[in-house]
């Protein structure tokens, strides 16, 4: 590849670029994000590749394996240009179809077709899916279009041309100025200026600066900092350039989970083509403006995602956090002027570059501009990554763009911002999605997890489960937070255990407001937030553990018992199959009986009776 | 045990001059073995003049390090929250069952080691496993006896 001079040069290349692309030939387009993968996409990319040289046309049909297309619910998904259809659920037996008779022919495989859950009409183009329909996908729609490895493709969609209008034309301040006018706040969670932040490093003296990009993304529950990375690398690089050129820095690094081995490969593979091609290293696009950046694979630690424990896992050490006297844009990595910023928010910059502040903050609301990318996932049917502009309703989300509630079932909760957001009730729906709505009602909106809950989630249970999370993840360096947590969690054991007595919600509330005030990060200030929010709206759910011995969720295990309908048994066998305790007994073709002494709640009953004969009390 | 150090100065080599790259290099040794034996720990303690004492609280602190060696099979339970609504507590409980080890640990005859992880990635699948790097989603109690079955059936046949 050809080393670029000046930003003149690389506009000539992708102009020869776009001059060899021919839009009339056939694309097909396979999703291979973590969960097409984990369905089988990657036989379906081996049956096209199979198939088409078979018939000798490869060379007249372009296949691409691109990043995440977010639609995981219904994946494998094929798209397919020219059209725009989109292909779902596809498994290497149905790849012949799509080549002899859509790409080939260009006739639908009506069968392949998106069903709307609703209307049960079938949907031909991708854009027309309610999923997609009301979406905003300025910075995660291309994954679907390029292959995330060949920088070809970034280019041929304007990939690097907001760096070179930068080196073109705009001074450091310039930038910062216009990040500042756009008013992008971070995307990690804590929502802080980005313009600002990076003013006050540019403003820190010192020669040596450094940016960071965090991709520990350890929520559980998220995974588009990991897509994007996969999916569209060279765009979170090309914002890390452009934030390194404003505040004059000259190293950068990338924190990624190690869990996350395709993200580190494709954002290295992408490292090395902007080297080659002049866009990262020595004298960027013939300036004099010099940025390196290296990846740093974390180990494993949650609370490496936390901007001070982060820093020092870079540097070599145990991730404990420290007290933020001194911000990192003053004194961050080795005590030098450091920016900090989410993968999503190094992915928004170049975007407000090329179409300016103006353009950016009129999305969204008055305090929370853009778009932001939320994984939807839980008990909501359509499960998947989506990008929506900040203020949209959770009603929307979940209804519209998530397809409602798995099974038919009733909406419960949602639970916004990972281990350190809350768990927001019906009543709240209506609420838009911004940092500052979220968090007046005890939740935020942190890296954008959402997950859906429903009558059979037990949200004493799903205290239980962060809280056990933060706990485990807890350093351990501050006292509130690995005693707090500790204890909190012990209290919540003994209520699902139907050990709890009434005064232990007071004590939960008296620990929480300790864990607040006094833990050194936010892990520790942040973790009460799933407690406190499901003591504030389902109180009734903590008390029926306490005082009834119920969990009407059917989820505690001490609290509930399995029973066969002697109406409904057919005396089939399965369940008394099943069991791994022998505590089902009966005849074949007699009603069977649980013996509640021997059972140990495993549900392997009620899953496997076909007649829905077991049920849980 | 004798461990060949062939390998492990290698890895020394690559991080000779990184200041910041001890993780970094765990994770390699980590990668090459499987896990962190003690003896290479000390080894490199004393190659790249590093107290041990530096290197082994890298290594407790991280989770993706162990000091264990591994069994043949790993079995990942995800517990990621959305794995948790669909009930992956009961899939862990029956691979923990099934196997008569708890989460971390490994089966005498070293065959498994099952761990819990926090999140995948893979919500749609929920609840799933990760057994031996492949993704097994939509589990049921049935199909998790029958994967950890079939498995005992492959390496019954091929020993």
């Amino acid at each position: 590849m050809m080393k670029m001079t000046s930003p003149a040069e690389l506009e000539k290349y992708r102009s020869s670029i776009l001059e060899g692309i021919d839009s009339g030939r056939p694309s097909v387009s396979v999703c291979c994000g973590t969960g097409c993968s984990a369905s089988g996409a990657l036989e379906v990319v081996s049956a096209f590749e199979r198939l088409l040289e078979e018939k000798g046309i490869q060379a007249n049909i372009n296949t691409k394996i691109t990043g995440c297309h977010g639609f995981c619910e219904q994946g494998p998904l094929v798209l397919l240009s020219p059209g725009n259809r989109l292909y779902c659920k596809v498994t290497e037996e149905d790849v012949d179809d799509i080549i002899e008779e859509t790409l080939l022919a260009n006739r639908v495989v009506e069968r392949l077709l998106f069903v709307d859950p609703v209307t049960g009409e079938k949907i031909e183009k991708e854009e027309e899916i309610p999923f997609y329909k009301k979406q905003l996908r300025l910075i995660f729609g291309d994954n679907g279009k390029m292959v995330p490895t060949d920088i070809r493709d970034y280019l041929s969609l304007g990939g690097y041309s907001a760096l070179a209008k930068v080196l073109k034309g705009m001074g450091p301040q310039e930038v910062i100025q216009e990040i500042k006018n756009s008013r992008l706040r971070g995307r990690g969670g804590a929502g802080f200026p980005t313009g600002l932040k990076w003013e006050s490093c540019d403003k820190a003296e010192g020669d040596i600066k450094y940016v960071i990009c965090n991709a520990d993304e350890g929520d559980p529950g998220c995974f588009q900092d990991r897509s994007l990375l996969e999916g569209n690398p060279h765009l979170v690089l090309e914002g890390m350039i452009i934030g390194a050129y404003a505040v004059g820095a000259s190293q950068g690094y990338i924190y990624v989970r190690n869990e996350y081995p395709l993200a580190v490969k494709n954002f290295s593979t992408a490292l090395e083509q902007a080297r080659e091609m002049g866009l990262l290293g020595e004298n960027i696009l013939g300036s004099d403006f010099s940025f390196n950046i290296k990846v740093v694979r974390g180990g494993g630690a949650f609370v490496c995602g936390e901007s001070s424990a982060l820093i020092t896992s870079i540097e070599g050490r145990i991730g404990e956090p420290r007290y933020k006297f001194v911000h990192a844009a003053e004194k961050g990595l080795w005590d030098r002027p450091t920016v900090l910023n989410n993968v999503k928010t190094w992915a928004a910059v170049p975007l407000i570059i090329n179409r300016g502040a103006e353009w950016f903050s009129e999305i969204g609301t008055e305090q929370s501009k853009g778009t932001m990318i939320f994984s939807l996932t839980g008990k909501v049917n359509n499960t998947g990554l989506v990008e929506v502009p900040m203020g949209i309703s959770l009603r929307e989300l979940i209804f519209e763009i998530g397809g409602g509630i798995l099974e038919g079932r009733k909406f419960k909760a949602v639970q916004t911002g990972g281990p350190s957001g809350g768990c927001i009730p019906e009543g709240l729906l209506n609420l838009p999605l911004d940092f500052e709505k979220l968090a007046e009602v005890g939740s935020m909106v942190g890296s954008g997890g959402m997950i859906v809950m429903d009558e059979t989630t037990c949200m004493v249970d799903v205290a239980k489960y962060f809280l056990s999370f933060t706990q485990e993840e807890s350093c351990g360096k501050c006292v509130p937070c690995r005693e707090g947590g500790e204890h909190m969690l012990k209290i919540l054991e003994r209520i699902t255990r139907g050990e709890g007595e009434e005064r232990d919600l007071e004590l939960l509330k008296e620990i929480s407001d300790t864990m607040q005030c006094a833990s050194l990060c936010a892990l520790g200030k942040l973790a009460p937030n799933p407690v406190l929010t499901t003591l504030k709206y389902f109180p009734e759910e903590y008390l029926a553990h306490i005082k009834d011995k119920k969990c009407s969720a059917g989820v505690c295990k001490e609290l509930i018992e399995y029973l066969i309908d002697p109406e409904a048994c057919t005396g089939c066998g399965r369940c008394l199959k099943a069991c791994p305790t022998g505590a089902i007994s009966g005849e074949k073709e007699a009603v069977h009986i649980l013996d509640q002494e021997q059972c140990i709640k495993c549900g392997n009953c009620m899953e496997v009776c076909r007649f829905d004969a077991v049920s849980v009390e | 045990m004798t461990v060949d150090l062939e390998k492990v100065n290698s890895i020394i080599e690559k991080y000779r001059d990184d200041r910041e790259a001890f993780i970094a290099l765990l994770q390699d040794i980590s990668a090459e073995y499987r896990y962190l034996p003690e003896e290479v720990i000390r080894y490199v303690s004393e190659e790249i003049e590093v107290p041990v004492s530096r290197l082994f609280s890298l290594a407790t602190f991280y989770t993706s390090f162990r000091l264990e060696p591994r069994g043949e099979h790993e079995v990942q339970v995800c517990m990621g929250t959305a794995c948790h609504v669909r009930g992956a507590p009961r899939m862990l409980d029956k691979v923990t069952q099934k196997l008569n080890i708890k989460p971390g640990e490994t089966t005498e005859d070293k065959r498994f080691t099952v761990e819990t992880v926090n999140c995948v990635g893979a919500c749609a699948l929920g609840p799933l496993l990760v057994y031996d790097g492949k993704y097994y989603g939509k589990l049921t109690q049935w199909k998790i006896e029958k994967l950890l079955e079939g498995s005992n059936d492959e390496d019954d046949q091929s020993s």
